[in-house]
Parts: structure tokens; C-alpha cells; sequence
């Protein structure tokens, strides 16, 4: 039996499109913007000005916050612009513009770090800080936090291989192609948290990726076990691996460690690994280019920064005009508003959608057909959620939990009525938010 | 790179199931032809003209209270064909047509439409229409016999009847039916009723295509079962008891099609089996006390009106406390 958590469903995944592509480099491109924003936390602050020469590895962006993590030139070349610019999220956030002089010379603080055994946990958070690392399977919390916060209180090393969203393959190709890396990071992980042992979880539509994995193995395993999980949206979902690995419960509110646990993007992992091995911070990262609209969808290696673009021009353009290009997967991802805009280093994928896929009519109707709290992995009432928000009923939606919800989409995916059930969930909570805040003053 | 159209940019999710309400209620009338050609062939023709009569006026009415209040027409996610359909059901064989259309106007505008449409009404629109129907009480409780099939037009007061399997067990007898003919649909009753096999057909179906789950039918039949057999009535074995009384009269449509229509059940699992259990309890109360024979639509009825408040007290336990917070608690 496949390890598993209560609700979820079971879209398409979409995969055959690039699950069979290895990951190419892409052409470097002329220009890169790299916002100073791509984490959750306090924004950088531009340390390179107009006309600056910089390297591969030069900090362009730092900030003294505790929540933030620096950020490096992706390409050698001279600083064109540092200003607002459109970035994925829809506003305008300061960015760095960098001309590529296609030299691609790296910054002389570009050093291995030495054997990761001989390094105390303490070497290890500043080597991840200082390489701009975050959590690359989308929510960009800044890794070198989540790694000094846990420590002491993780007993479970969890890596999140179950990549549960539609059409992406970035990990997958990872786990068949450089398992070294993913293996070799966690290993730098157990060192940190001071673990004899960590478990891999993989969605069973991925089960050639085990056999890579288990290759990559120091012998005798190292204490890292590979479990199958059922596939299943959201396997990924951290509270929901958390709980198909542990059958642990993350609190209302906690985090991972709450409940002794930390999880981690096997990209995260090799980007750990790289900085180590190689002292190369992030500034790179692999994307799936897919999606209907998409001539020739690949699996490429782009430097943060790249344009959306560039990326879908090196997949053959579009074979048809798209209506919706998304950053990130169909379920969670955000809808971009062109392709002038920069891949961050949480942007796991670029999907654009052509012919009508949409399924959204004039006049959502509920039924009261229950599937919404059937699905719902976070145990909550859609339906009653929306009922009551369009009342204005805020201590009922505080009673109903409507803060718990992890925004997966999974109500709005099988409403037979078509509600926008997860856009609501998602205004109910900010609503609620500000409503308890202005309460309190 | 230029796109010339303007890109949708909405919240995520992206994408979504192509099951609709349609496609939801067309599985329901496929699982109810099996039942409807049964009744054709023990009843006759009428049975066909009498679904016929009812499905047209249940359509035309939510058509023309949609169009008359100036709101989009709903007829085509076909809840009122269901709507119709069940009605029918409902109905003796020899029911006069225009009772049908009364029936049938009255579901969809007084119980549907007057609380908002689909998904709004907290009655099931088919069961209070029934209810609405014992107005007329000679007309609804004549029950043709297998066989003596009712005039296609013209009086049917002529037509040879039966007495119901019920009657016999509200008097603390076994009905002179065997297993068998009450298993197949051989005996008298409302049209849909009658046969058990092919409404646990229509059911599996309804499970299969994940329309419904077999909770409620599960346990209203269940406690319905478990009443009965321990509580026989008159000298028969508690066996056979249970068996006539699950077979008999509505128990299994209502189980499978009524007490699972989504707008007057509990969304919650909890809530379902209390739904469930509440509909069984309510049947045998009614059968054994009630003056009525049968109980099972005025149980389904009263267990429409707790939904709200079962939906309440059944609320799925909140992730991360409780028992699984403790236990991880515990571990550490």
C-alpha cells in the first residue's frame, strides 16, 4: 500500500511532454532581470549600481533581515539598469539588469567548500545563506532559516520528491540525471541537523526515478530510505507528505518543526550540494517549459533571471496563440500577464495553454454536492465557506478554519458547478485576517 | 516575442474536471431506466406515459418560472428531468395525468424554484410533491395490480388492484408475495418501487461513477435491516420479517435515489451516516406506529429538514489537533 493522506485528487498529470526530456542547457541569453525579491522574507537591497562589471556568483542583492537571502549574478556582463521591473507576482519590484558578455567568467568567491564532514552545522547555514539558497519547489522560504530554526527540534528529514502537480518534470529529470547532487545534498542536510537518517518520498507515477536514486546511495544507504507514496494532488503538499510519511498532523499555524519535521525540494538538495561541492551559489535552476501552446516542450537549465521568452522561443515559440501562460503548475501556479518577465529561483515551470481548456461558465451554480469537503485535504467546508463569506459572517468563516487552508485548489477542481471555490477560500482568509487585525486595534 | 491577445490572468487553480452538473444528472437517469423499463413491463405502457407526463411538466414549469422571473434557463443540467423522473416513480400507475402535472409543477416551483433553484431547496422537491399529492388519497394509494395494466387513456378506475406488501406487514403479516417476486419487482406499489434488483442496480452504477457514495444507502437500509430483525412483529421469523420489510414499498428507491439527492443530504461523512441512520429509524417508527403504511418519503422528508443542522454538528475534525497532534506530541 502506498503511503497516503486523507482527500486529495487525481488530475491528469501531463507528464508524457517532458518526462522523456533531458535537461538542456538554454543558449545564454543576451540580457537577465533578476528581482530583488524571489523569497519569502525582507527584499534585498541592490549592492551593484549602473555600468558595474560582475561575474557569475557576485552579490548583486543582500539584506541584513534575518528572513531574506542574498542574491548573485547569474551571467558575467555589465550592470545595465537597476530599477523596478514587472516581476512574475504582477507588481513592480527593483531588479537588476545584467547585459551578458557571454565571457561567463565566475567571481573569484566562487570556491569549494570542502568535505561536508568536516563541516560543523553552523559552516553549513552560512555556506547555504551565503549561496542565496531557498526552497525551489515554489514557496521560496529561505532555506538557511528553516534550516537554524529546526535545529535541535527535527528528528525527520523529509525530501519532497512527489513533484504532485500536473506537467512539471523539473525534479523528476533531476532524480534520473544527477541523483549525485539530490543524495549528495541530503547528506549535507542529516550533517546539519546532526540525523543519522532521512526518507525520500516519491509519487508511484515516478517509480524509474527510485532505482537512480538508490544507485546514488553511499553503500549500506547512509540511512536514507526511499518510500513510495500514492499519487495523489497534493502528495507534495508539505502537511500532506509530512503526514503520508509520519502520520503526523502539522498543528493550525506551526511549521514542520512543530511536529519534528523538515522538508525539503530535492532541488533545494542539489543546490546544497552545489554550493558545497563547488561553492556555486544559486543561480541557475531547471524549468519545465510545457503546456498545449508550447511547439517543442522541454525540460531547460536557465540562469535566474531569464526571460520567460527566451525560454519559450528556445521551445519552437508557440504553435498557437496562448490565452493563459502560468508560472508554476496548473493547480497552484500563478497566471503571468506576458512573457517579458523574469524566471525567479522558485519558478519550477512555465505552462501556456491555447484552444479553450477553460471550464469556467457564466453562472457557477453549487449543488451542494459535497465533493469540495470530500477532497479537502486540510478538512475543511468549501461550501459553507462561500456561504458565509458572502454573508460577511466572519466568526463563522473563524469557525469553519478558513485560515488552515493551503490555497491547493483542489475544491475548485472538482466543483461540478464551477464556484471559484479556492479564490473565495483565498480572499475569505485575507478578509478574516484584516477583520481580526482591525478587531484588535 | 509579441502576443497579440490579451492573456487571461486569473487565480490558480488552472484547470479543472469536465464532470458538470449535467453530466451528473444524466448518470442519474441512466441509473433509473433499468428501474422504468421493469415498470413498463409489469405495468404497462402508462408507466412510460405517466414518466413522460411528468418529466415534460417538470421541465416546462422551471422553463417558464425561469423565463417569467428574467433568470437564465436551467433546464439544461436536467435536474428537473431527475426531478421528474423520480416523481413519477412515485405514483401509482394509475395515476390521472393531471395529477402529474400538478405534482410536477409543484416540485419545481413551490420546493426548487420559490427557494432559488438548484442546490437551494431543502425538501426534496419530487418527495414533497408525493406528499403534497396524498391530497388526494384515493388517487395515491390505489395500487394496479402486476399484469392489470391501467387504461393508456380514460378512467383507470377500473383497474384490477392490490394491496401492497405493506398493508400485509402493518398488520403483522407476511404479504403473500414471495422473496423472489418482491426481489424481482412482482407486486404491487408505486410505479418505481417495485423492484429491488434493478434499483441496486441503478445504485452500483451511481457508486461506480462516483455520483453518489453508498453511505446513506447504506445505512438507512442497514437500520432499517438491524430494527427489524430484531423486532419482529406477529409469528414470523425475524428473517423473513426483515427481508419483506427491506423489499417492501419504497425503501430501496427512496434509499438510493431520494435520500442521496445532494441539495437535501449532509455534505459531511459523519453527517451522512447520521442521515442514514436517522431515515431508518424514522421508517421503522412510522411502519409500526405511523397510521400510515408506508414511512419511508415522510422520514426522508423530516431528515431534509435536520441537514443543516447535521451539516453543523458533524464538521470534520480540524488538521493538526486532536488525536494526531497528540500522538506526534507524545512521540517527541
Amino acid at each position: 500500500m502506498a503511503l497516503t493522506f486523507r482527500g486529495g485528487i487525481h488530475p491528469d498529470d501531463r507528464k508524457d511532454a517532458t518526462k522523456k526530456k533531458p535537461i538542456e542547457n538554454l543558449a545564454p541569453p543576451e540580457t537577465v532581470v533578476i528581482p530583488m525579491s524571489m523569497h519569502i522574507g525582507a527584499p534585498c537591497t541592490p549592492t551593484v549600481s549602473v555600468g558595474d562589471t560582475v561575474k557569475i556568483g557576485t552579490v548583486i542583492g543582500d539584506s541584513s533581515a534575518p528572513l531574506s537571502a542574498p542574491i548573485h549574478a547569474s551571467v558575467s556582463g555589465t550592470v545595465t539598469a537597476v530599477e523596478p521591473r514587472l516581476h512574475p507576482n504582477g507588481s513592480r519590484v527593483m531588479s537588476v539588469v545584467i547585459a551578458n558578455d557571454y565571457e561567463n567568467t565566475i567571481d573569484q568567491s566562487v570556491c569549494p567548500k570542502g568535505s561536508f564532514e568536516s563541516l560543523s552545522p553552523e559552516d553549513i547555514i552560512s555556506i547555504v545563506r551565503n549561496a542565496g539558497i531557498v526552497g525551489l519547489g515554489g514557496a521560496g522560504f529561505p532555506t538557511h532559516v528553516k534550516i537554524s530554526s529546526g535545529l535541535g527540534k527535527v528528528d525527520t528529514l523529509i525530501i519532497n520528491c512527489a513533484e504532485c502537480e500536473p506537467y512539471i518534470t523539473s525534479n523528476y529529470r533531476a532524480m534520473i540525471e544527477t541523483p549525485e547532487e539530490i543524495i549528495g545534498g541530503i547528506r549535507i542536510l542529516m550533517k546539519a541537523f546532526g540525523l543519522s537518517s532521512a526518507v525520500i518520498g516519491i509519487e508511484s507515477n515516478k517509480l524509474d526515478a527510485i532505482p537512480s536514486l538508490e544507485k546514488a546511495l553511499p553503500s549500506g544507504g547512509g540511512g536514507i530510505k526511499i518510500k513510495t507514496l500514492k499519487t495523489k494532488y497534493p502528495q507534495g503538499g508539505e502537511k500532506q507528505l509530512i503526514y503520508s510519511l509520519t502520520k503526523r498532523e502539522v498543528p493550525p499555524g506551526g511549521l514542520p518543526a512543530a511536529v519534528g519535521c523538515a522538508v525539503f525540494n530535492p532541488d533545494t538538495c542539489a543546490a546544497i550540494y552545489q554550493a558545497v561541492t563547488t561553492g556555486m551559489p544559486l543561480v541557475s535552476r531547471v524549468v519545465t517549459v510545457s503546456g498545449s501552446a508550447i511547439a517543442n516542450p522541454k525540460n531547460l537549465r536557465c540562469p535566474v533571471g531569464t526571460m520567460v521568452s527566451d525560454l519559450v522561443t528556445a521551445c519552437g515559440g508557440f504553435k498557437e496563440e496562448p490565452y493563459k501562460i502560468i508560472a508554476g503548475g496548473p493547480m497552484m501556479g500563478s497566471a503571468l500577464q506576458g512573457v517579458d518577465l523574469p524566471i525567479i529561483k522558485s519558478s519550477n515551470s512555465i505552462l501556456s495553454f491555447c484552444g479553450n481548456e477553460d471550464t469556467s461558465v457564466a453562472e457557477p451554480q453549487c449543488i451542494r454536492c459535497g465533493r469540495c469537503v470530500s477532497v479537502c485535504p486540510m478538512n475543511l467546508m468549501p461550501i459553507y465557506i462561500r456561504m458565509y463569506y458572502e454573508k460577511e459572517r466572519y466568526d463563522e468563516l473563524e469557525k469553519l478554519n478558513v485560515s488552515d487552508c493551503i490555497e491547493c485548489g483542489s475544491c475548485a477542481y472538482v466543483c461540478p458547478g464551477r464556484l471559484f471555490l479556492t479564490q473565495t477560500c483565498r480572499v475569505a482568509k485575507a478578509r478574516l485576517a484584516e477583520y481580526k487585525k482591525k478587531g484588535a486595534n | 516575442m509579441a502576443i497579440d491577445k490579451q492573456l487571461i490572468v486569473s487565480s490558480s487553480p488552472h484547470v479543472g474536471t469536465t464532470e458538470d452538473t449535467r453530466s451528473i444528472m444524466l448518470d442519474v437517469i441512466i441509473a433509473l431506466v433499468p428501474a422504468l423499463v421493469v415498470s413498463i413491463f409489469f405495468f404497462g405502457l402508462r408507466a412510460l406515459t405517466i414518466t413522460l407526463v411528468t418529466v415534460a411538466a417538470a421541465v416546462a414549469a422551471e422553463y417558464l418560472y425561469r423565463k417569467l422571473m428574467k433568470k437564465s434557463s436551467s433546464i439544461g443540467d436536467l435536474s428537473a428531468v431527475v426531478t421528474g423522473i423520480l416523481l413519477a416513480f412515485n405514483l401509482p400507475s394509475s395515476a390521472p395525468y393531471w395529477m402529474c402535472i400538478v405534482g410536477a409543477v409543484f416540485a419545481i416551483v413551490i420546493v426548487k424554484q420559490l427557494y432559488g433553484g438548484i442546490g437551494m431547496n431543502f425538501m426534496n422537491p419530487a418527495l414533497a410533491a408525493r406528499a403534497f399529492l396524498f391530497s388526494w388519497p384515493a388517487l395515491m394509494s390505489k395500487w394496479p395490480a402486476v399484469f392489470e395494466k391501467a387504461p393508456l387513456w380514460g378512467s383507470t378506475a377500473d383497474t384490477v388492484t392490490s394491496a401492497t406488501p405493506l398493508v400485509a406487514l402493518k398488520n403483522g403479516t407476511l404479504p403473500d408475495y414471495s422473496i423472489l417476486e418482491l426481489f424481482l419487482g412482482q407486486h404491487g406499489g408505486c410505479l418505481g418501487e417495485t423492484s429491488a434488483v434493478v434499483l441496486l442496480l441503478g445504485g452500483v452504477y451511481l457508486v461506480l461513477r462516483k455520483v453518489i457514495t453508498p453511505r446513506i444507502p447504506l445505512c438507512y437500509i442497514g437500520t432499517v435491516a438491524l430494527l427489524t430483525f430484531i423486532f419482529p412483529r406477529g409469528e414470523v421469523s425475524n428473517l423473513d420479517w426483515m427481508l419483506y420489510n427491506v423489499l417492501s414499498g419504497g425503501l430501496i428507491l427512496g434509499a438510493i435515489f431520494m435520500a442521496t439527492d445532494y441539495s437535501t443530504s449532509p455534505v459531511t461523512k459523519k453527517g451522512q451516516v447520521i442521515f442514514g441512520i436517522g431515515c431508518g429509524l424514522l421508517t421503522v417508527f412510522i411502519r409500526y406506529f405511523g397510521s400510515y403504511a408506508e414511512g419511508v418519503s415522510y422520514s426522508i422528508l423530516i431528515m431534509n429538514a435536520c441537514v443543516w443542522v447535521i451539516d453543523r454538528a458533524s464538521r470534520p475534525r480540524r488538521y493538526g489537533v486532536n488525536r494526531f497532534a497528540r500522538k506526534a506530541a507524545e512521540k517527541k
